[in-house]
C-alpha cells in the first residue's frame, strides 16, 4: 500500500479531521454572522437556525474526533521510547530532541499543540450549543450572538494553532 | 420563531459559556501544575502510551461538564448578567490558553 498505517492514521486526523473542522468553521462563523432580525425574515431565521445548528455540531464533533484521534493514536507512536540503537527517524519526539536544531519543535512545538488543541472542542461545543438552542433570541440579543462568534473564533485559534504546528512537526519529523 | 424559542432565559447560555472558561482554565491549570510538580505529572498518568496527557485531558472533560451542569442546574431558568459572564468567560479561557503556551509554564516550572 502506498500510505503505511501510521501515514493513513496521521493523515485522518490532520487532512481530513482537523482540515474538516476548520472548513466547518467558516461555514458556521459566516452563517451565525448572517442571524439578524433585520436581514432576514422570521423564516430565514428559522433556516439559518438549522443550517448553522447541524454545521455547528458537526464541527464540534469534528473537533473532538481530532483531538481523541490524535492523543489516542499518532501521538503514541510520536512519544514512544526508542530501543537502543534504534532508527530515530521512527521515533519522532526523540529525533527531534536528538537534533538541537530541530529540538525546538518538540520543547515549544509539541508541546503547546498537544495541550492547546484540547481548548477547540470545548469551545466549539458551547458555540454549537448556544447556535443550537439560541438563534432566534441572537437574531435579537447581538452580545449573545458576539459570544458565539467569539467562542467560534477562540475555537478557531486553537484547532489553527495545533494544524499549523502539526504541520511543521510532520515536515521536520514525519511519522513513518 | 418560536414563542418557546423567544421566552427561553439567558442562564443555561451563560452556563455554557462560563463552563467552557472554566474547561480551558482546567487544561491550562493542569498543564502548567504538571511541568512544575513531578508528583502531579505522575498521578495524571492514566495511561501510560499518552503520559499524563490522557489525565489533562480527562480531567478537564470531566470538570468542564460537571461545571456546565451545575451552572444550567442554577441558571437555566433565569436571567442573568450574560455580559458579565461572558467577560469572566474570556479571562478564563485566556488563561487556559497562557496555561498552555509553554514559555510559560516552563518559566513556572523554574
Amino acid at each position: 500500500m502506498w500510505l503505511s498505517s501510521r501515514e493513513l492514521w496521521t493523515t485522518i486526523h490532520g487532512m481530513g479531521l482537523g482540515a474538516g473542522f476548520l472548513l466547518l468553521f467558516t461555514g458556521t462563523w459566516a452563517l451565525l454572522w448572517g442571524i439578524r432580525s433585520g436581514w432576514v425574515t422570521t423564516v430565514g431565521i428559522e433556516v439559518h437556525r438549522r443550517l448553522a445548528s447541524t454545521v455547528a455540531w458537526l464541527m464540534a464533533a469534528f473537533a473532538w474526533l481530532t483531538v481523541i484521534v490524535g492523543t489516542y493514536i499518532p501521538y503514541i507512536w510520536y512519544r514512544a521510547i526508542p530501543p537502543d540503537g534504534a532508527d530515530l527517524t521512527k521515533f519522532p519526539r526523540s529525533y527531534l530532541l536528538a537534533h538541537p536544531n530541530l529540538a525546538m519543535l518538540h520543547s515549544f512545538g509539541m508541546e503547546w499543540k498537544e495541550h492547546v488543541a484540547w481548548l477547540a472542542p470545548l469551545l466549539a461545543t458551547a458555540a454549537a450549543y448556544l447556535i443550537s438552542r439560541f438563534a432566534p433570541r441572537m437574531a435579537e440579543d447581538s452580545k449573545l450572538r458576539n459570544a458565539g462568534l467569539t467562542l467560534l473564533t477562540l475555537a478557531f485559534a486553537a484547532a489553527a494553532v495545533a494544524g499549523m504546528l502539526g504541520a511543521f512537526l510532520t515536515k521536520a519529523a514525519p511519522v513513518h | 420563531m418560536s414563542s418557546t424559542e423567544n421566552a427561553l432565559t439567558n442562564g443555561s447560555a451563560a452556563a455554557a459559556t462560563l463552563a467552557s472558561g472554566i474547561g480551558c482554565l482546567t487544561m491550562g491549570v493542569l498543564t502548567t501544575l504538571t511541568e512544575a510538580v513531578a508528583s502531579v505529572g505522575r498521578l495524571l498518568n492514566f495511561y501510560n502510551p499518552t503520559g499524563n496527557l490522557s489525565g489533562k485531558t480527562l480531567t478537564t472533560v470531566l470538570v468542564w461538564l460537571i461545571s456546565w451542569a451545575i451552572f444550567r442546574a442554577r441558571w437555566k431558568e433565569k436571567e442573568v448578567d450574560f455580559g458579565k459572564v461572558f467577560t469572566l468567560s474570556l479571562v478564563l479561557i485566556g488563561l487556559g490558553f497562557l496555561g498552555t503556551f509553554p514559555p510559560f509554564f516552563d518559566l513556572i516550572a523554574g
